[in-house]
């Protein structure tokens, strides 16, 4: 629109200004077109095709999404990465923002927690899954030996269906540092005046974290919720690195088995059509919290 | 939950005296209690990597000692230099090869994002035409995406543009401003600079070109060193792509070429861990010298950090 409100005299100038700002934006606008808009139209097309890269495709219909709900990996994927996701991000949420609550009382050596907690999240996703090897390996990994200090029993965590999934979790909260820094940010944004007015009203310690913090950061927490949601959604390295989708399929996330089908079964049309059931997983899910975010979600300006 | 809180504030007349005194006590031992959890937090947070470190320092045999030696007795350094004979490609140690190809990797496309999206963000904030505003949603609407929807035709394309086995589809895309998010991070940065500059130097007969670049880029230090931190990054750490797109181990980058010293070395774990500790030391050199940077542009922008 403000395209258009352009005075009369400055009409050269502003034909210039518009053809500069269209071959500015020319990388974007190719990008666009090579790198989204193209793969996506072409995935469209591929879910209706039967191609394997050796002979070439064949239009099957929708025999790849009926297949989708005949596959029985695709139950295990979707349970395994349901339960990955709805148990360890709110996990990683509730972890990062206790967190940011220690480090929002101006203590001394602020900078020094907030580097510790923050470097797992610096740590290459490839190497973290390494370490994380060793460290959950059932004889000589150290949480066992750590556990065994209580006398817990080792745990076979990735050897054992039941403790593969917990123990991804565990390593997803180690990671849970940019997180915390979104938090202390929200927290550091809350007005001082709130809390000076809430205790002179007699407001104990829990009451002003219950009903003046847990609403004003509420954007922050949607916005950490749905961004961890859909990044949960795509694990794929730690899985890949760590288990390969094992101890009977416990870690078969649904990436994983896309990855499976387009690079190892080479069924080309197939694993679009899980792509596409990742996105419309992801895009339910989104549109669903930000439905649910008028309920819980304080605004600064709205009715309330 | 909040009920047993409303009794205790409904006291008037006794509040006054008790809450002074009470919040001195509360505030030393309140103080001190969190101290105690931030330092046996800091310290579960810590324990991995110091784990890598120690570990990387002790021979074959130390690893399995119980309990953990945490100072490697005796401090064997061997495991760095045999880091350099293991894996080696035409003479050449592979770790060379693989640092080599991730920073060629990461720094041609960080160049890139930076170049595209500089110029995107400043015509999205600050030029005058008619489709802008579309396109900049067209943008937004690239964040929302996940890429893994296109993992499968992207691979397609590639193949077609014969660009397996080439570091071209780690680099070139991103010449081409394809995310959108580095866009937005840009465009917020350059919309809230004061725009007098810029229209007394455009009176003055300056293109578009000069102004972004003698006037704009300079005054946006901070935004994009905060794009060249994350964008680097992100590059060093991915592994899907080349993994996707690599098959000659000599082309391989850091990311994939650990998965070579796990699949090899798997029980050499001294060995392992100073890989992996080569592999970290760049990351956390460089969070460390740009601290204030990330913490700036994660508030600004909420990016996660992987």
């Amino acid at each position: 629109m403000p395209g258009r409100e352009l005075k009369p005299g400055r009409s050269a100038v502003a034909r210039r200004q518009a053809w500069e700002g269209r071959i500015f934006a020319l990388p974007f606008i190719l990008g666009f077109l090579a790198f989204w808009l193209y793969p996506m139209s072409y995935s469209v097309y591929l879910v209706f095709q039967d191609w394997d890269l050796l002979s070439p495709p064949s239009f099957v219909g929708l025999d790849n999404i009926v297949e989708l709900f005949r596959d029985e990996s695709i139950g295990i994927s979707l349970g395994n990465t349901s339960y990955y996701t709805f148990i360890g991000v709110p996990l990683q949420l509730v972890l990062a923002l206790a967190l940011a609550l220690l480090l929002n009382v101006k203590v001394r050596g602020l900078a020094i927690y907030r580097t510790l907690f923050y470097l797992p999240a610096m740590t290459p996703i490839v190497a973290s899954a390494i370490v994380w090897l060793q460290i959950l390996h059932p004889e000589f990994g150290i949480l066992n030996s750590f556990l065994r200090n209580f006398g817990i029993e080792p745990v076979n965590w990735l050897f054992d269906p039941r403790a593969a999934k917990p123990a991804f979790i565990l390593m997803t909260l180690w990671g849970v540092g940019p997180q915390m820094v979104i938090f202390l940010a929200g927290l550091q944004g809350v007005p001082q005046s709130l809390y000076e007015a809430a205790e002179i009203d007699g407001a104990s310690r829990s009451q002003r974290f219950l009903f003046i913090t847990i609403p004003m950061i509420s954007s922050i927490t949607f916005f950490n919720l749905v961004v961890g949601v859909i990044a949960s959604f795509q694990v794929f390295t730690t899985a890949f690195i760590m288990t390969r989708g094992g101890p009977q399929n416990a870690t078969l996330f649904l990436v994983l088995y896309l990855y499976r089908n387009g690079f190892q079964y080479f069924k080309m049309g197939y694993a679009s059509a899980i792509a596409w059931m990742l996105f419309v997983i992801i895009v339910a899910f989104t549109v669903i919290q930000f439905r649910l975010a008028s309920r819980w979600v304080y605004e600064e300006g709205a009715p309330a | 939950m909040t009920a047993p809180d409303t009794s205790t504030a409904k006291q008037p007349e006794s509040q006054p005296p008790r809450r002074a005194i009470s919040r001195l006590g509360e505030g030393f031992s309140v103080r001190s209690l969190i101290h105690v959890c931030l330092l046996a937090l800091g310290f579960v947070f810590s324990i991995p990597l110091l784990w890598v470190i120690t570990t990387s320092f002790k021979g074959q045999g130390g690893i399995f000692t119980y309990p953990i030696e945490w100072i490697p007795d005796p401090i064997v350094w061997s495991n760095y230099p045999r880091l350099l004979n293991v894996l080696t490609f035409s003479g050449w140690p592979g770790i060379v090869f693989f640092f080599r190809n991730t920073f060629f990797i990461s720094i041609l496309a960080t160049v890139g994002t930076l170049v595209s999206s500089i110029l995107v963000a400043y015509s999205f904030a600050r030029l005058q035409w008619p489709e802008r505003n579309f396109l900049f949603s067209l943008s937004l609407a690239t964040m929302m995406l996940p890429s893994v929807v296109i993992l499968i035709p992207t691979f397609l394309l590639f193949r077609d543009l014969k660009w397996l086995n080439t570091f071209m589809p780690m680099i070139v895309p991103f010449w081409f401003a394809v995310q959108g998010f580095y866009i937005f991070l840009l465009r917020q940065f350059f919309l809230g600079l004061p725009a007098e500059l810029e229209e007394a130097a455009r009176i003055d007969g300056a293109n578009s070109l000069r102004i972004l670049w003698g006037i704009v880029v300079p005054l946006s230090r901070p935004a994009i060193v905060t794009v060249s931190i994350f964008s680097f990054l992100q590059h060093y750490n991915e592994f899907l792509s080349p993994l996707l797109y690599l098959n000659a181990v000599e082309k391989f980058p850091m990311a994939l070429g650990m998965r070579m010293f796990q699949g090899t070395y798997t029980n050499d774990w001294p060995l392992m861990m100073a890989a992996t500790s080569t592999f970290i030391l760049p990351t956390i050199c460089l969070f460390l010298m740009a601290q204030r940077h990330f913490i700036q542009g994660i508030q600004l922008t909420g990016l996660a950090g992987r």
